[in-house]
């Protein structure tokens, strides 16, 4: 197993054009990623990505309902039309209140290939092993909706204690 | 962590520490061509980063391979990978629903 990047490949049964657009423009992205950008994606751009709950899957909305409002900053690598959107981000920047500005990022590249009954996509997602150490231990369970999630929930009862 | 296992010789004194078991310096320095004292340097260092531990054993130091470290770094992965498969299955969704055209 690589420990550098992640892959993954879909076909995806829809014409290239509307899977380039739900990947390129920065709203539609936003719609199924579960993220509000503030500005298309444009080569060489930042773009302030703060965590939406996404409306396409409610369970999904539900786990990420603890991160709403967190925020990256996410810069445009390439922008080639119908083909490949690559962006460089901090990959699960959920710590409420961390500064991840000055951490390495990760490559995000969305790759589309067409193919005889849809779309190919590939998406890798490179760098994790300039990730600092304490970013990896920071161990999180997906199924709790995280470290994150973990600590609100003790910042909300010590909020509740310092009240009585 | 990574950097630590990228050279190929640690990489081979930790295959034989993974393999092997518990071994001492002597035994470690069988598996790679180099002196003793670049053995020890690249123990010290794998242990520095928390891959192996060491503990001494009359007059020879005896290193055991620690695999939390690897086992987190994997966690970490596969809950990222894990998040983009839900991520693609979401966009599966909003491309391949005819509504959202």
């Amino acid at each position: 197993m690589s420990t550098d990047r992640i892959e993954k490949e879909v076909l995806l049964r829809a014409p290239l054009d509307r899977v380039w657009r739900a990947i390129s423009d920065s709203s539609e992205f936003g719609r199924w990623f579960g993220v509000t950008l503030d500005g298309p994606f444009v080569a060489g751009n930042s773009l302030n990505g703060v965590i939406t709950p996404t409306t396409v899957d409610d369970d999904v909305a539900r786990q990420q309902e603890p991160y709403t409002g967190q925020a990256d900053t996410w810069h445009v690598v390439a922008v080639e039309p119908q083909r490949r959107l690559a962006f460089r981000w901090h990959p699960y920047a959920v710590e409420p209140g961390a500064d991840y500005s000055k951490e390495p990022t990760t490559l995000v590249e969305f790759t589309l290939t067409e193919a005889p009954d849809g779309v190919l996509l590939v998406i890798v997602e490179s760098g994790f092993d300039a990730i600092p150490e304490e970013r990896r231990t920071a161990a999180f369970d997906a199924n709790s909706g995280g470290w994150a999630a973990q600590t609100q929930l003790v910042q909300k009862y010590l909020a509740l204690g310092e009240r009585v | 962590m990574f950097d630590a296992l990228g050279d190929p010789n640690r990489l081979r004194i930790f295959t034989r520490l993974c393999d092997g078991g518990p071994s001492s310096t002597s035994q470690v320095m069988q598996v790679i061509p180099v002196s003793r004292q670049a053995v020890s340097k690249h123990l010290s260092m794998l242990e520095g980063v928390g891959l192996v531990r060491s503990r001494k054993h009359g007059r020879e130091r005896i290193w055991t391979v620690q695999t939390q470290p690897l086992v987190q770094a994997g966690d970490y992965l596969s809950q990222l990978s894990k998040r983009w498969d839900h991520a693609v299955e979401r966009l599966r969704a909003f491309v391949e629903d005819p509504s959202s055209i």
